[in-house]
């Protein structure tokens, strides 16, 4: 039995009364510990599938477990699985100090000693003291990931479900920004799903990943596969071969 | 030697606000023959008003200063803003990051395609149309004829951004400025972007200006690499010696990416020297 | 360390330091803008009006004095004349700014609340809360204010609290409207799902979350409709369906200098040019704000 476990899963929107498949019976697996990853270009459906974890996407079909019981979105949910968004602009409310959001899950959940807990968060994420009382549109993108990364750990969940949590950053930043998370998962022994387009990413971080195309899931491959370049599918070797393009010149 | 196509001496670009001035340009220098330079830095680096300045699409409180900026014999600097209107877009054009932001959603991509060339050459409807479709067609857009009658949402990313390309190409540029051209795109689609702008840009030897925080990318796809850090120019490379890069910024931005099967230690930061600023 | 440098600390210290900083930023935008500045003066000096009216006014402003009536301004001790019992029109004004303030106050705590309560609810909350709510709103937005303000005070008896009560209940849904436009936009943010994923119920997402995001757009709504509201109020007095005679009311003495509109202009001009004055006023500082508090510019 696996931590997180996805079974047949299906996503549908219902859009100006047309149907949208967004994840069409995908399947997959997660052991404790681990770090997986999720692979595919726009419109794959890979970020709905953390959505769909995370409640916030409409299951039409199949099971999300985790730890063995099919998860419900209520107060326990959130202290176990927590998220962290692709844009750091737009994840952090532009009208709170760090403070106020760093601290608001500690008030929604009544945690007492909030001083010493956000001082604490915010030198794990290796900002500092002085950040406290900023605003974000104070702060570089990099750091308000760091911020963004503080609060999703602020209720130690054991689950980090991570949306490209660096394709808005410079390439500088977002090496900062994985030997965070990397440190962060080795620390606290967390669990990350990630999902990514970008395959040296996933690589970098993840032990398995799943290539999804238009919904479905392509390919699982090891990190072994991928470096070996020992793919399967034709999609996935186009994937490799455009990225390992990119990278080698 | 003949004279570049384009030439800027010391640019500045200014910004007056009530925190004081931010310069966001700080002396950048480069001429351009009809070659391909790639202008590599990270955000806030100043690479993408380096671009505009030279269309002068700087809006206030920014300001634009400079020994000299010439392009094709024109003092750009001095150029009355109609003669500038008439220059962008015909002689000097640009592409910039997201096709979904720079076409009008509500006109359909034929209209938007010969919309300029009537305007400027005033010709028929049908040598128009005509056009617009060998253009799209340039761009290696399969079904010409859907696609000129499509509006933009029905288009993806990367077919918007080849219908941007084919508009800027249709009045065919001297020099065309390209701001992260496909840093919006699927991976898979941005190599077929790239292929096609490349191809175009040699055929018709025109001038480019590439436009990209990504160096490797850039180096593939040009001759000269200027990288540049906080408004100015650290590092002026020739595209095959990427290699031999000297500046620590430059060789900091080389290492910093993951590679697939490279070891999973963590990543060499950058670690910013003030002096580079200087 | 002076004040403005801790005020302008890019690392605040605390929360306090941090939201001076924040306000202290905003009054310098403001302060850069003459014509809001102008539009704060005539507030304050309604302000300082109201409160000082008994130093200010050189007469008591009901106590008639028939030999002197409908002095031209400037003429026997009356700076701005005198009305058609004598009384001297100049500490009338001074003392209907207390009237005039007393609407705009009661109506400003109770429509922009009540708006924006529907406005975020409805928004937030979409689906059939949405839709009976908004059809709500399109009820009251549908009939014309002064009529429903009229038929309200002809219901309830004419007097200030009604008007008020009036105007209140015809001013809300724009409000609503405003709050729940901006909660649209809001609703999906990604920080609004991270709340939400820390456990918030919607209570609190809607209070700490949502609101502070609407609050701009309506305060400014709230001052570019002050100077409506106080005509509105002037309009009901001019019917004789708000304030009360003796009381100095504007509206209330426009109404009753209607009567010499052509031979003493004065008593109808002057409390008329104060409606005006003062509305300006109003308007210009919600122009004003606008630029202030507008998180669109305020985020830059």
């Amino acid at each position: 039995m696996s931590f997180i476990e996805i079974d047949d899963l299906e996503v549908t929107f219902r859009a100006k009364g047309r149907l949208v498949h967004a994840v069409r019976g995908v399947s997959l697996s997660v052991e404790r510990h681990e770090s997986f990853g999720l692979v595919g270009e726009s419109g794959s459906g890979k970020s709905t599938i953390l959505r769909a974890i995370c409640g916030m996407a409409p299951v039409t079909a199949g099971s999300i477990r985790i730890a063995g019981e099919r998860v419900r979105h209520g107060r326990a949910f959130t202290r176990r699985v927590q998220m962290v968004f692709q844009d750091p602009f737009a994840s952090l409310h532009p009208r709170h100090t760090i403070d106020r959001t760093l601290s608001e899950p500690l008030a929604i959940h009544g945690i007492g000693d909030r001083d010493a807990k956000v001082n604490q968060a915010l030198e794990d994420v290796g900002l500092g003291r002085g950040f406290r009382f900023r605003f974000p549109h104070q702060l570089s993108g990099g750091q308000r990931q760091r911020v963004a990364i503080a609060r999703a750990l602020m209720l130690e969940p054991e689950i980090l479900l991570l949306d490209e949590p660096t394709s808005a950053l410079d390439a500088s930043v977002q090496a900062e920004a994985l030997n965070l998370l990397s440190r962060l998962r080795e620390e606290r022994g967390l669990t990350f799903l990630m999902v990514s387009h970008d395959l040296a990413v996933v690589d970098h971080m993840c032990d398995r990943l799943l290539v999804m195309k238009e919904g479905r899931a392509v390919e699982q491959l090891d990190r072994a596969a991928l470096a070996g370049g020992t793919m399967q599918a034709e999609y996935t070797r186009e994937l490799f071969a455009a990225s390992a393009d990119r990278l080698t010149g | 030697m003949t004279t570049p196509l384009l030439e800027v001496d010391d640019l500045h670009v200014s910004f007056h606000t009530a925190a004081g001035v931010v310069e966001a340009v700080r002396g950048v220098s480069f001429s351009l023959g009809r070659e391909r330079l790639g202008i590599v830095g990270e955000s806030g680096s100043g690479k993408t008003m380096t671009g505009r300045s030279v269309l002068r699409l700087i809006r206030p409180p920014g300001r634009i200063t400079a020994k000299a900026m010439r392009f094709d014999g024109q003092d750009l600097l001095t150029l009355p803003e109609r003669r500038m209107r008439a220059l962008r877009g015909s002689r000097i054009a640009m592409v910039m990051q997201d096709p979904k932001y720079s076409l009008n959603p509500v006109m359909k991509v034929g209209e938007q395609l010969t919309e300029g060339l009537r305007r400027r050459e005033r010709v028929s409807r049908a040598e128009a149309k005509r056009r617009a479709l060998a253009a799209l067609e340039a761009v290696q857009i399969r079904d010409p004829e859907r696609v000129f009658h499509a509006y933009p949402h029905e288009l993806s990313g990367g077919m918007g951004q080849r219908v941007m390309i084919a508009m800027m190409l249709i009045p065919d540029p001297a020099l065309l400025i390209a701001d992260e051209p496909t840093s919006a795109l699927d991976v898979t689609v941005q190599a077929e972007v790239l292929r096609i702008l490349d191809g175009l840009v040699r055929e018709r030897g025109m001038g480019l200006i590439f436009i990209s925080h990504d160096l490797r990318l850039v180096s593939r796809f040009c001759d000269r690499v200027l990288v540049m850090y906080r408004g100015r120019v650290v590092e002026e490379l020739d595209a095959t010696g990427l290699d031999a890069a000297r500046h620590p910024y430059t060789r900091g931005l080389l290492n910093c990416l993951p590679r697939i099967g490279g070891d999973r230690g963590p990543l060499p930061t950058l670690q910013r020297d003030a002096a580079w600023a200087e | 360390m002076s004040a403005t440098t801790w005020l302008r600390d890019p690392n605040p210290r605390s929360r306090l330091q941090a939201r001076a900083g924040q306000a202290w930023l905003g009054w310098l935008r403001f302060a850069r803008n003459p014509l809001a500045m102008t539009g704060l003066v005539i507030v304050l000096a309604l302000l300082f009006a109201a409160a000082a009216a008994p130093l200010i006014a050189t007469h008591d402003p009901v106590a008639q004095e028939l030999a002197g009536r409908l002095q031209p301004p400037g003429s026997g001790g009356y700076l701005l004349g005198s009305d058609e019992f004598g009384r001297d029109i100049w500490s009338r004004l001074v003392f209907g700014a207390r009237i005039t303030l007393y609407i705009v106050a009661l109506v400003t705590v109770t429509a922009p609340v009540f708006g924006l309560i529907i406005g975020t609810v409805s928004g937030y909350f979409g689906g059939w809360v949405d839709t009976v709510l908004m059809r709500v709103t399109d009820i009251f937005l549908a009939f014309p204010r002064l009529i429903l303000a009229l038929a309200f005070v002809a219901a309830l008896g004419p007097g200030i609290e009604n008007a008020v009560l009036a105007i209140a209940l015809t001013a809300w849904p724009p409000y609503a409207r405003v709050a729940r436009a901006e909660t649209l936009t809001v609703r999906n943010s990604d920080y609004i799902a991270a709340v939400r994923l820390q456990g918030a119920g919607p209570g609190r997402i809607i209070l700490g979350h949502v609101m502070p995001m609407c609050l701009p757009s309506v305060i400014i709504r709230v001052t570019l409709d002050m100077a409506g509201i106080i005509l509105t109020a002037a309009g009901l007095g001019f019917l004789g369906l708000g304030a009360q005679p003796p009381l100095p009311e504007w509206g209330l003495m426009i109404s009753s200098g209607r009567k010499f509109l052509f031979d003493q202009w004065w008593v109808a001009t002057m409390p008329g040019l104060a409606i005006f004055i003062v509305s300006l006023g109003f308007n210009l500082l919600g122009d004003g704000l606008r630029d202030v508090l507008d998180p669109r510019s305020a985020s830059r």
